[in-house]
């Protein structure tokens, strides 16, 4: 069984809901994201307390027909690349509001999630 | 007895952007003159500023037009860094010094990152765009080189104000957006009118086969104003400043597709 994943809000993020779109600014790249629905969710939910299996489960396979496996598998894939690009914090344990959760530098390519400045 | 070391005359000018009074100043006839020249109409016979920066002039030296400008934040002080200038600003004394050659381009760049960086703290922001006030209504017009701001400029009718071919001046003030005129020239090299008024509409450009104006999204139209907006400093809490501050923008004034054909009728749909 693999171990439980929690996610939490980078909070040098500015982010915004403008009609059904959340954008989110890096301060530190100056880059602006667009992220899509399920992004969109994660972002939402990432509390830094709830694991991500629940955040899968109640609010994405609710949402969205899918197998809760594979939507897990692909929600921690999700997770990662908003790691890499700074916007969403990653760990093993509950994440408290002065996190040091692993924070990866920010890729180069262009995700399909995303639009840069 | 006279003393050693002649006195050195100082000279000393207020140049009042978006109602912002920035004093310079120089030991530089000509420079002064220069500026006297460069920023007519904006020049303040008001003895108070807001802020103060010393010219320190240097020999013309080559200088790379393509480096870009650093604006970075240490200890309280403000550095700001292209190749034709060094300059740094501290807003607690609301003073500064400026190293350039005896150019306006230099000292232009630097009040442009100034008042990018007071803007922001305050909901503002300098913007891509062309601006004209008509019936008591700034319009601002939007897009990259090539867009058509100097065309919608040329185009504007007798009963339109230019503030700007260029680059447009936007405080908000209370709950409004307010538009300034600025001496920031584009193709047209005219400087706009010192007048403001309250910011009706944000336009898009794009040069087409027909005029027509069509909403644009809110998400859309944020991506499209951060694309056009003025920032030049490295530093996050600020960036998050000017995200918000475009949010809010977007929130409050109706932003259109402008798509116009280089044709005064235009203006007809406009104001």
């Amino acid at each position: 069984m693999s171990k439980k994943l929690y996610v939490a809000r980078n909070p040098r993020i500015a982010a915004r809901m403008l009609g059904e779109e959340m954008l989110v600014m890096s301060g530190q790249s100056s880059t602006l994201f667009t992220l899509n629905p399920t992004a969109t969710i994660l972002w939402q939910a990432a509390d830094g307390a709830t694991p991500l299996d629940e955040i899968v489960e109640r609010r994405i396979c609710s949402e969205f027909e899918v197998n809760p496996e594979e939507a897990l598998r692909d929600a921690e894939a999700l997770a990662e690349d908003l790691a890499k690009h700074g916007i969403l914090l990653i760990s093993e344990k509950p994440i408290s509001e002065t996190p040091i959760a692993r924070q990866d530098t920010p890729a180069h390519e262009q995700q399909p999630w995303e639009q840069r400045r | 007895m006279r003393g050693l070391a002649a006195q050195v005359e100082r000279y000393s000018i207020v140049i009042a952007i978006g109602g912002v009074p920035v004093r310079v100043n120089t030991t530089d006839a000509n420079f002064l003159q220069m500026l006297q020249d460069r920023y007519a109409g904006f020049v303040s016979e008001e003895p108070g500023a807001e802020f103060t920066f010393h010219v320190e002039l240097t020999p013309p030296a080559f200088a790379d037009p393509d480096v870009d400008v650093r604006v970075t934040q240490h200890a309280g002080r403000w550095f700001m860094e292209r190749g034709d200038f060094q300059a740094e600003w501290e807003p607690a004394t609301r003073v500064g010094s400026i190293r350039q050659s005896a150019n306006p381009h230099s000292i232009d760049a630097v009040l442009r990152i100034v008042h990018t960086l007071v803007l922001a703290r305050q909901g503002g922001f300098l913007l891509h765009s062309a601006s004209a006030v008509r019936n008591g209504k700034a319009f601002l017009f939007a897009g990259v080189s090539g867009a058509g701001k100097t065309t919608i400029s040329r185009l504007a009718p007798e009963d339109a104000t230019l503030l700007t071919d260029e680059i447009s001046y936007v405080r908000k003030l209370g709950s409004d957006y307010v538009a300034f005129g600025t001496p920031f020239t584009g193709e047209l090299a005219k400087l706009g009118e010192n007048t403001s008024a309250p910011v009706a509409a944000l336009f898009l450009l794009a040069q087409g086969p027909e005029n027509r104006i069509d909403p644009v999204a809110a998400a859309e139209a944020l991506r499209e104003l951060l694309a056009n907006m003025l920032f030049f400093a490295e530093d996050q809490e600020l960036v998050h400043r000017a995200f918000q501050a475009a949010c809010d923008f977007v929130d409050r004034v109706p932003v259109y597709r402008l798509t116009f054909m280089p044709d005064a009728r235009v203006w007809e749909m406009i104001g």
